[in-house]
Protein backbone atom coordinates (compact mmCIF):
# COMPACT_ATOMS: atom_id res chain seq x y z
CA UNK A 1 0.00 0.00 0.00
CA UNK A 2 2.68 2.34 1.51
CA UNK A 3 4.65 1.39 -2.05
CA UNK A 4 2.02 2.18 -3.89
CA UNK A 5 1.62 5.44 -2.60
CA UNK A 6 5.10 6.12 -3.06
CA UNK A 7 5.64 4.99 -6.55
CA UNK A 8 2.89 7.23 -7.70
CA UNK A 9 3.24 10.29 -5.48
CA UNK A 10 3.97 12.75 -8.73
CA UNK A 11 0.14 12.05 -9.83
CA UNK A 12 -1.09 11.60 -6.26
CA UNK A 13 0.01 15.40 -5.33
CA UNK A 14 -0.67 16.97 -8.29
CA UNK A 15 -4.14 15.79 -8.26
CA UNK A 16 -4.27 16.62 -4.66
CA UNK A 17 -3.38 20.12 -5.91
CA UNK A 18 -6.15 20.40 -8.52
CA UNK A 19 -8.67 19.38 -5.62
CA UNK A 20 -7.24 22.45 -3.60
CA UNK A 21 -7.91 24.44 -6.86
CA UNK A 22 -11.00 23.21 -7.57
CA UNK A 23 -12.26 23.72 -3.78
CA UNK A 24 -10.53 26.91 -2.98
CA UNK A 25 -11.81 28.92 -6.11
CA UNK A 26 -15.22 27.39 -5.80
CA UNK A 27 -15.03 28.42 -1.63
CA UNK A 28 -13.63 31.81 -2.20
CA UNK A 29 -16.28 32.40 -5.09
CA UNK A 30 -19.26 31.28 -2.64
CA UNK A 31 -18.01 33.63 0.23
CA UNK A 32 -18.14 36.51 -2.02
CA UNK A 33 -21.36 35.44 -3.23
CA UNK A 34 -22.67 34.32 -0.15
CA UNK A 35 -22.01 36.81 2.72
CA UNK A 36 -23.30 39.63 1.11
CA UNK A 37 -26.82 37.50 0.58
CA UNK A 38 -27.05 36.47 4.14
CA UNK A 39 -26.96 40.22 4.59
CA UNK A 40 -29.15 40.99 2.25
CA UNK A 41 -31.07 38.22 3.59
CA UNK A 42 -31.12 39.99 7.06
CA UNK A 43 -32.37 43.14 6.65
CA UNK A 44 -35.26 42.22 4.28
CA UNK A 45 -37.77 40.10 5.20
CA UNK A 46 -39.25 39.88 1.88
CA UNK A 47 -36.17 37.96 0.57
CA UNK A 48 -35.89 35.33 3.29
CA UNK A 49 -38.21 32.65 2.01
CA UNK A 50 -37.12 33.01 -1.87
CA UNK A 51 -33.26 32.85 -1.07
CA UNK A 52 -32.98 31.12 1.56
CA UNK A 53 -35.41 28.55 -0.29
CA UNK A 54 -33.63 28.70 -3.40
CA UNK A 55 -30.58 27.94 -1.71
CA UNK A 56 -31.87 24.89 0.33
CA UNK A 57 -33.35 23.48 -3.28
CA UNK A 58 -29.84 23.88 -4.81
CA UNK A 59 -28.31 21.72 -1.95
CA UNK A 60 -31.42 18.79 -2.11
CA UNK A 61 -30.43 17.70 -5.78
CA UNK A 62 -27.49 15.03 -5.44
CA UNK A 63 -24.23 16.09 -6.43
CA UNK A 64 -23.74 13.85 -9.25
CA UNK A 65 -27.46 14.97 -10.83
CA UNK A 66 -25.96 18.48 -10.67
CA UNK A 67 -23.06 17.75 -12.68
CA UNK A 68 -25.25 15.99 -15.02
CA UNK A 69 -27.94 19.41 -15.46
CA UNK A 70 -25.29 21.78 -15.75
CA UNK A 71 -23.16 19.71 -18.43
CA UNK A 72 -25.24 20.59 -21.35
CA UNK A 73 -24.93 25.18 -19.93
CA UNK A 74 -23.58 26.75 -23.21
CA UNK A 75 -20.38 28.30 -21.18
CA UNK A 76 -20.37 26.07 -18.45
CA UNK A 77 -19.85 22.59 -20.59
CA UNK A 78 -17.32 24.19 -22.22
CA UNK A 79 -14.69 23.73 -19.71
CA UNK A 80 -15.27 20.75 -17.08
CA UNK A 81 -13.42 22.80 -14.28
CA UNK A 82 -15.42 25.91 -14.83
CA UNK A 83 -18.89 23.77 -14.24
CA UNK A 84 -17.27 21.66 -11.43
CA UNK A 85 -16.58 25.14 -9.53
CA UNK A 86 -20.10 26.41 -10.51
CA UNK A 87 -21.40 23.18 -8.61
CA UNK A 88 -19.03 23.46 -5.93
CA UNK A 89 -20.25 27.17 -5.30
CA UNK A 90 -24.02 26.46 -5.66
CA UNK A 91 -23.70 23.59 -2.81
CA UNK A 92 -21.67 25.66 -0.61
CA UNK A 93 -24.58 28.71 -1.01
CA UNK A 94 -27.27 27.38 2.36
CA UNK A 95 -24.45 26.89 4.65
CA UNK A 96 -23.03 30.55 3.83
CA UNK A 97 -25.91 32.23 3.70
CA UNK A 98 -27.92 30.93 6.31
CA UNK A 99 -25.13 31.08 9.29
CA UNK A 100 -24.30 34.67 7.61
CA UNK A 101 -28.52 35.44 8.47
CA UNK A 102 -28.60 33.24 11.79
CA UNK A 103 -25.33 35.19 13.12
CA UNK A 104 -26.57 38.20 12.25
CA UNK A 105 -29.75 38.05 13.45
CA UNK A 106 -28.51 36.20 17.00
CA UNK A 107 -27.05 39.55 18.41
CA UNK A 108 -28.73 40.63 21.11
CA UNK A 109 -31.05 43.48 20.05
CA UNK A 110 -30.19 45.80 22.80
CA UNK A 111 -26.51 46.07 21.52
CA UNK A 112 -27.83 46.70 17.89
CA UNK A 113 -30.51 49.38 19.56
CA UNK A 114 -27.31 50.95 21.33
CA UNK A 115 -25.38 50.93 18.42
CA UNK A 116 -28.00 52.78 16.28
CA UNK A 117 -29.03 55.03 19.31
CA UNK A 118 -25.67 56.46 19.58
CA UNK A 119 -25.84 57.52 16.29
CA UNK A 120 -24.40 54.86 13.53
CA UNK A 121 -25.05 54.61 9.90
CA UNK A 122 -26.45 51.40 8.94
CA UNK A 123 -22.76 50.69 7.41
CA UNK A 124 -21.15 51.47 10.17
CA UNK A 125 -23.80 49.04 12.40
CA UNK A 126 -22.67 46.28 9.84
CA UNK A 127 -18.74 46.59 9.58
CA UNK A 128 -18.22 47.49 13.45
CA UNK A 129 -21.28 45.84 15.12
CA UNK A 130 -22.92 42.83 13.20
CA UNK A 131 -20.31 41.76 11.14
CA UNK A 132 -17.47 41.17 13.61
CA UNK A 133 -20.40 39.62 16.49
CA UNK A 134 -21.34 37.34 13.63
CA UNK A 135 -18.32 36.06 12.70
CA UNK A 136 -18.23 33.00 14.56
CA UNK A 137 -21.31 31.93 13.03
CA UNK A 138 -20.03 32.67 10.07
CA UNK A 139 -17.16 30.70 9.75
CA UNK A 140 -18.84 28.26 11.57
CA UNK A 141 -20.81 27.94 8.03
CA UNK A 142 -18.02 28.37 5.63
CA UNK A 143 -16.03 25.41 7.61
CA UNK A 144 -19.39 23.13 6.79
CA UNK A 145 -19.35 24.13 3.31
CA UNK A 146 -15.63 23.51 2.81
CA UNK A 147 -15.46 19.61 4.05
CA UNK A 148 -18.49 19.40 2.17
CA UNK A 149 -16.75 20.85 -0.55
CA UNK A 150 -13.78 18.41 -0.17
CA UNK A 151 -16.19 15.41 -0.86
CA UNK A 152 -18.32 16.95 -3.13
CA UNK A 153 -14.96 17.84 -5.37
CA UNK A 154 -14.63 14.12 -5.61
CA UNK A 155 -17.51 13.51 -7.94
CA UNK A 156 -16.77 16.36 -10.03
CA UNK A 157 -14.02 13.61 -11.65
CA UNK A 158 -17.03 12.58 -13.56
CA UNK A 159 -17.77 15.20 -15.62
CA UNK A 160 -13.39 15.40 -16.16
CA UNK A 161 -12.67 18.53 -13.58
CA UNK A 162 -10.05 15.88 -12.75
CA UNK A 163 -9.13 15.98 -8.57
CA UNK A 164 -8.41 13.55 -6.31
CA UNK A 165 -11.77 11.75 -7.74
CA UNK A 166 -10.12 10.53 -10.74
CA UNK A 167 -8.30 8.44 -8.49
CA UNK A 168 -11.28 7.31 -7.05
CA UNK A 169 -13.21 6.75 -10.28
CA UNK A 170 -10.32 4.62 -11.99
CA UNK A 171 -10.12 2.34 -9.01
CA UNK A 172 -13.82 1.92 -8.78
CA UNK A 173 -13.62 1.02 -12.68
CA UNK A 174 -10.85 -1.24 -12.37
CA UNK A 175 -11.80 -2.34 -9.32
CA UNK A 176 -8.30 -1.49 -7.81
CA UNK A 177 -8.45 -0.76 -3.61
CA UNK A 178 -5.19 0.59 -4.00
CA UNK A 179 -5.94 3.23 -6.32
CA UNK A 180 -9.41 4.04 -4.73
CA UNK A 181 -7.28 4.61 -1.61
CA UNK A 182 -5.08 6.54 -3.06
CA UNK A 183 -7.99 9.14 -3.77
CA UNK A 184 -9.89 8.89 -1.09
CA UNK A 185 -7.23 9.00 1.61
CA UNK A 186 -5.76 12.20 0.60
CA UNK A 187 -9.55 13.42 0.18
CA UNK A 188 -10.19 12.68 3.81
CA UNK A 189 -7.32 14.34 5.42
CA UNK A 190 -7.61 17.40 3.16
CA UNK A 191 -11.21 17.68 4.64
CA UNK A 192 -9.82 17.60 8.06
CA UNK A 193 -6.96 19.72 8.00
CA UNK A 194 -10.10 22.36 6.43
CA UNK A 195 -11.75 21.32 9.46
CA UNK A 196 -9.05 22.20 12.11
CA UNK A 197 -8.08 25.37 10.56
CA UNK A 198 -11.26 26.87 9.97
CA UNK A 199 -12.34 25.66 13.28
CA UNK A 200 -9.71 27.19 15.19
CA UNK A 201 -10.09 30.19 13.46
CA UNK A 202 -13.91 30.30 14.12
CA UNK A 203 -12.83 30.20 17.85
CA UNK A 204 -10.66 32.95 17.68
CA UNK A 205 -13.28 35.12 16.55
CA UNK A 206 -15.73 33.99 19.22
CA UNK A 207 -16.82 36.98 21.38
CA UNK A 208 -17.19 35.89 25.19
CA UNK A 209 -20.88 36.41 26.50
CA UNK A 210 -21.35 38.86 29.32
CA UNK B 1 -37.11 74.48 43.20
CA UNK B 2 -34.89 77.53 42.22
CA UNK B 3 -33.65 75.46 39.17
CA UNK B 4 -36.73 74.16 37.75
CA UNK B 5 -38.36 77.63 37.81
CA UNK B 6 -34.93 80.15 36.68
CA UNK B 7 -34.46 77.11 33.80
CA UNK B 8 -37.91 77.50 32.71
CA UNK B 9 -37.98 80.82 31.63
CA UNK B 10 -35.43 79.98 28.54
CA UNK B 11 -36.48 78.15 26.10
CA UNK B 12 -37.03 74.12 26.29
CA UNK B 13 -34.46 71.72 24.86
CA UNK B 14 -36.62 69.01 24.66
CA UNK B 15 -40.35 69.98 23.63
CA UNK B 16 -43.39 67.53 23.25
CA UNK B 17 -46.02 68.53 21.65
CA UNK B 18 -49.44 66.46 21.48
CA UNK B 19 -47.45 63.71 20.66
CA UNK B 20 -49.04 60.24 20.11
CA UNK B 21 -47.29 56.91 18.80
CA UNK B 22 -49.38 53.73 17.91
CA UNK B 23 -47.84 50.58 16.56
CA UNK B 24 -49.88 48.65 14.59
CA UNK B 25 -53.07 49.96 15.94
CA UNK B 26 -52.03 50.12 19.39
CA UNK B 27 -51.86 53.11 21.22
CA UNK B 28 -48.50 53.51 22.81
CA UNK B 29 -48.43 57.24 23.82
CA UNK B 30 -51.81 59.51 23.60
CA UNK B 31 -51.30 62.91 23.43
CA UNK B 32 -48.34 63.44 25.12
CA UNK B 33 -46.76 67.22 25.87
CA UNK B 34 -44.48 68.17 28.16
CA UNK B 35 -40.89 70.34 28.04
CA UNK B 36 -37.63 69.58 29.32
CA UNK B 37 -35.34 72.74 30.12
CA UNK B 38 -31.60 72.94 30.23
CA UNK B 39 -29.79 71.14 33.18
CA UNK B 40 -32.71 69.76 34.81
CA UNK B 41 -33.37 65.90 34.93
CA UNK B 42 -37.06 64.60 33.95
CA UNK B 43 -37.49 61.28 35.28
CA UNK B 44 -40.42 59.53 33.17
CA UNK B 45 -41.92 56.93 35.97
CA UNK B 46 -44.39 54.42 35.39
CA UNK B 47 -45.14 51.22 35.11
CA UNK B 48 -44.10 48.30 32.88
CA UNK B 49 -45.25 49.28 29.68
CA UNK B 50 -46.84 52.80 30.67
CA UNK B 51 -45.22 54.52 27.76
CA UNK B 52 -42.02 55.89 29.15
CA UNK B 53 -39.38 53.85 27.15
CA UNK B 54 -41.28 55.25 24.15
CA UNK B 55 -41.71 58.63 24.73
CA UNK B 56 -37.11 58.22 25.43
CA UNK B 57 -36.56 56.63 21.77
CA UNK B 58 -39.11 59.44 20.54
CA UNK B 59 -36.37 62.28 21.37
CA UNK B 60 -33.39 60.78 19.70
CA UNK B 61 -35.98 59.29 16.57
CA UNK B 62 -35.60 55.84 17.24
CA UNK B 63 -39.63 56.26 17.00
CA UNK B 64 -40.74 58.49 14.80
CA UNK B 65 -44.32 60.16 16.37
CA UNK B 66 -47.23 58.85 14.45
CA UNK B 67 -48.86 62.17 15.26
CA UNK B 68 -47.37 65.84 16.87
CA UNK B 69 -44.39 66.72 17.33
CA UNK B 70 -41.05 65.91 19.39
CA UNK B 71 -38.83 69.41 19.18
CA UNK B 72 -35.25 69.13 20.00
CA UNK B 73 -32.76 71.80 20.27
CA UNK B 74 -36.00 73.85 18.65
CA UNK B 75 -36.20 71.74 15.89
CA UNK B 76 -38.53 68.91 14.79
CA UNK B 77 -36.76 65.59 15.07
CA UNK B 78 -38.34 64.49 11.80
CA UNK B 79 -36.72 67.42 10.63
CA UNK B 80 -33.07 67.22 11.62
CA UNK B 81 -30.73 64.54 9.78
CA UNK B 82 -31.33 61.48 12.42
CA UNK B 83 -27.74 60.64 12.76
CA UNK B 84 -26.34 63.83 13.62
CA UNK B 85 -29.47 64.41 16.54
CA UNK B 86 -28.27 61.04 18.09
CA UNK B 87 -24.62 61.86 18.36
CA UNK B 88 -25.33 64.90 20.18
CA UNK B 89 -27.69 63.28 22.85
CA UNK B 90 -25.99 60.24 24.90
CA UNK B 91 -27.93 57.08 25.67
CA UNK B 92 -27.51 55.43 28.29
CA UNK B 93 -29.61 51.74 28.82
CA UNK B 94 -29.43 48.82 30.85
CA UNK B 95 -25.84 46.55 31.05
CA UNK B 96 -26.36 44.84 27.97
CA UNK B 97 -26.11 47.52 25.78
CA UNK B 98 -21.84 47.75 25.93
CA UNK B 99 -20.56 46.25 22.75
CA UNK B 100 -19.29 42.87 23.60
CA UNK B 101 -16.55 42.82 21.17
CA UNK B 102 -14.93 46.20 22.15
CA UNK B 103 -12.39 46.67 25.17
CA UNK B 104 -13.79 49.34 27.88
CA UNK B 105 -11.92 51.84 26.52
CA UNK B 106 -13.42 51.27 22.37
CA UNK B 107 -16.57 50.97 24.03
CA UNK B 108 -16.05 54.48 25.39
CA UNK B 109 -14.47 55.72 22.57
CA UNK B 110 -17.41 54.55 19.95
CA UNK B 111 -18.93 57.88 19.11
CA UNK B 112 -15.70 60.38 19.07
CA UNK B 113 -14.38 57.41 16.67
CA UNK B 114 -17.58 57.73 14.56
CA UNK B 115 -16.60 61.58 14.39
CA UNK B 116 -13.27 60.69 13.95
CA UNK B 117 -11.69 62.46 16.12
CA UNK B 118 -7.50 62.05 16.10
CA UNK B 119 -6.24 59.25 18.21
CA UNK B 120 -4.64 61.15 21.07
CA UNK B 121 -7.49 63.54 21.39
CA UNK B 122 -9.77 59.87 21.74
CA UNK B 123 -7.05 57.98 24.11
CA UNK B 124 -7.12 61.43 26.45
CA UNK B 125 -11.13 61.82 26.46
CA UNK B 126 -11.33 58.12 27.58
CA UNK B 127 -8.51 58.70 30.58
CA UNK B 128 -10.66 61.85 31.17
CA UNK B 129 -14.31 60.10 31.26
CA UNK B 130 -12.93 56.71 33.35
CA UNK B 131 -11.22 58.97 35.76
CA UNK B 132 -14.88 60.75 35.88
CA UNK B 133 -17.12 57.75 36.39
CA UNK B 134 -14.40 56.58 38.47
CA UNK B 135 -13.40 53.65 36.84
CA UNK B 136 -9.15 52.53 37.34
CA UNK B 137 -7.28 52.60 34.80
CA UNK B 138 -6.41 49.47 34.42
CA UNK B 139 -9.78 48.39 33.64
CA UNK B 140 -9.31 50.18 29.93
CA UNK B 141 -8.25 47.06 28.25
CA UNK B 142 -10.85 45.03 29.52
CA UNK B 143 -14.11 43.47 28.11
CA UNK B 144 -17.27 43.84 29.25
CA UNK B 145 -17.81 40.39 30.15
CA UNK B 146 -15.00 41.07 32.83
CA UNK B 147 -16.47 43.38 34.40
CA UNK B 148 -19.57 44.18 37.29
CA UNK B 149 -22.87 45.02 36.77
CA UNK B 150 -21.46 48.31 38.31
CA UNK B 151 -18.57 48.93 36.11
CA UNK B 152 -20.52 47.92 33.14
CA UNK B 153 -23.19 50.82 34.22
CA UNK B 154 -20.01 53.23 34.21
CA UNK B 155 -18.69 51.97 31.51
CA UNK B 156 -21.94 52.89 29.94
CA UNK B 157 -22.16 56.98 31.21
CA UNK B 158 -18.75 56.90 30.07
CA UNK B 159 -19.66 55.78 26.69
CA UNK B 160 -22.72 58.24 26.34
CA UNK B 161 -20.71 61.72 27.49
CA UNK B 162 -17.74 60.63 25.28
CA UNK B 163 -18.93 63.46 22.98
CA UNK B 164 -19.83 66.03 25.23
CA UNK B 165 -23.45 65.75 24.54
CA UNK B 166 -26.01 68.28 26.10
CA UNK B 167 -28.38 65.96 26.48
CA UNK B 168 -28.45 62.67 27.85
CA UNK B 169 -30.70 59.77 27.69
CA UNK B 170 -30.61 56.83 30.18
CA UNK B 171 -33.33 53.90 30.20
CA UNK B 172 -33.22 52.30 33.54
CA UNK B 173 -29.26 52.94 33.96
CA UNK B 174 -29.41 51.92 37.44
CA UNK B 175 -32.32 48.56 37.15
CA UNK B 176 -29.84 45.72 36.95
CA UNK B 177 -27.74 46.50 39.44
CA UNK B 178 -27.87 45.46 43.26
CA UNK B 179 -29.21 47.56 46.22
CA UNK B 180 -26.14 48.51 47.06
CA UNK B 181 -24.23 49.38 43.88
CA UNK B 182 -27.12 51.39 42.72
CA UNK B 183 -27.53 53.61 45.50
CA UNK B 184 -23.72 54.45 44.94
CA UNK B 185 -24.26 55.52 41.61
CA UNK B 186 -27.32 57.56 42.05
CA UNK B 187 -25.19 59.10 44.35
CA UNK B 188 -22.72 59.34 42.04
CA UNK B 189 -24.73 61.01 39.27
CA UNK B 190 -25.96 63.34 41.43
CA UNK B 191 -22.69 64.75 42.29
CA UNK B 192 -21.84 64.72 38.59
CA UNK B 193 -25.14 66.05 37.39
CA UNK B 194 -24.11 69.06 40.11
CA UNK B 195 -20.70 69.90 37.96
CA UNK B 196 -21.82 68.68 34.74
CA UNK B 197 -25.54 69.92 34.28
CA UNK B 198 -26.74 67.68 31.50
CA UNK B 199 -30.49 67.98 30.24
CA UNK B 200 -31.47 64.96 31.10
CA UNK B 201 -34.25 62.46 30.75
CA UNK B 202 -34.25 59.50 32.70
CA UNK B 203 -36.90 56.01 32.63
CA UNK B 204 -36.97 54.52 35.54
CA UNK B 205 -40.45 52.47 37.30
CA UNK B 206 -38.76 52.77 40.95
CA UNK B 207 -40.18 55.74 42.70
CA UNK B 208 -37.67 56.07 45.46
CA UNK B 209 -34.91 56.79 42.35
CA UNK B 210 -37.24 59.09 40.42
CA UNK B 211 -37.54 61.23 43.83
CA UNK B 212 -33.80 61.21 44.86
CA UNK B 213 -32.45 62.01 41.30
CA UNK B 214 -35.31 63.77 39.41
CA UNK B 215 -35.57 67.94 39.35
CA UNK B 216 -39.24 66.65 38.50
CA UNK B 217 -41.22 64.10 37.65
CA UNK B 218 -43.25 62.68 34.51
CA UNK B 219 -45.72 60.18 35.66
CA UNK B 220 -47.11 58.01 33.00
CA UNK B 221 -50.01 55.41 32.75
CA UNK B 222 -51.16 53.41 29.79
CA UNK B 223 -49.54 55.61 27.70
CA UNK B 224 -50.89 58.83 29.33
CA UNK B 225 -48.91 61.54 30.61
CA UNK B 226 -50.54 62.34 34.31
CA UNK B 227 -48.54 64.98 34.91
CA UNK B 228 -45.53 66.59 36.04
CA UNK B 229 -44.66 67.06 39.41
CA UNK B 230 -41.68 68.54 41.61
CA UNK B 231 -40.63 65.82 44.23
CA UNK B 232 -42.65 67.94 46.51
CA UNK B 233 -45.32 68.29 44.44
CA UNK B 234 -45.24 64.67 43.85
CA UNK B 235 -45.01 63.32 47.46
CA UNK B 236 -47.84 65.70 48.48
CA UNK B 237 -50.24 64.50 45.21
CA UNK B 238 -53.86 64.35 46.33
CA UNK B 239 -54.39 62.90 42.71
CA UNK B 240 -55.85 59.30 43.25
CA UNK B 241 -53.32 57.80 40.40
CA UNK B 242 -50.11 59.77 42.14
CA UNK B 243 -51.27 58.48 45.75
CA UNK B 244 -51.78 54.91 44.17
CA UNK B 245 -47.96 54.99 42.92
CA UNK B 246 -47.17 56.13 46.76
CA UNK B 247 -49.15 53.79 48.51
CA UNK B 248 -46.84 51.25 48.89
CA UNK B 249 -44.34 52.78 49.37
CA UNK B 250 -46.16 54.15 52.46
CA UNK B 251 -47.44 50.98 53.63
CA UNK B 252 -43.86 49.74 54.03
CA UNK B 253 -42.93 52.80 55.85
CA UNK B 254 -40.17 53.52 53.80
CA UNK B 255 -38.49 56.94 54.26
CA UNK B 256 -39.35 58.50 50.64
Amino acid sequence: MLDFFIKNRGQIASLTLEHVWLVGIAMTIAVIVGVPLGILVSRNAWLRKPILGATNILQTIPSLALFGFLLPAPWLGARADRLAIVALVLYALLPIVRNTYTGIMAIDPAVKEAAVGMGMTDGELLTLVELPLSAPFMLAGIRIATVTAVGVATIAAAVGAGGLGELIFRGVAMVNDQLILAGAIPAALLAIAADVVLGALENRMRVPKS
Amino acid sequence: MSRTEESSKSSPVIEFRGVGYQLANQTLLHDISFSVFAGETLVLLGRSGAGKTTALKLINRLLAPTYGEVHVGGRSTTSWDSILLRRSIGWVIQESGLFPHYSVESNIAVVPKLERWADDRVTARVSELMQLVGLEASLRTRYPHQLSGGQRQRVGVARALAADPRILLMDEPFGALDPITRTELQKEFLNLQRSLRKTVVMVTHDLHEALVLGSRIALFDSGKLIGVFTSQEFANSQDPRVREYLSPFREAALPI
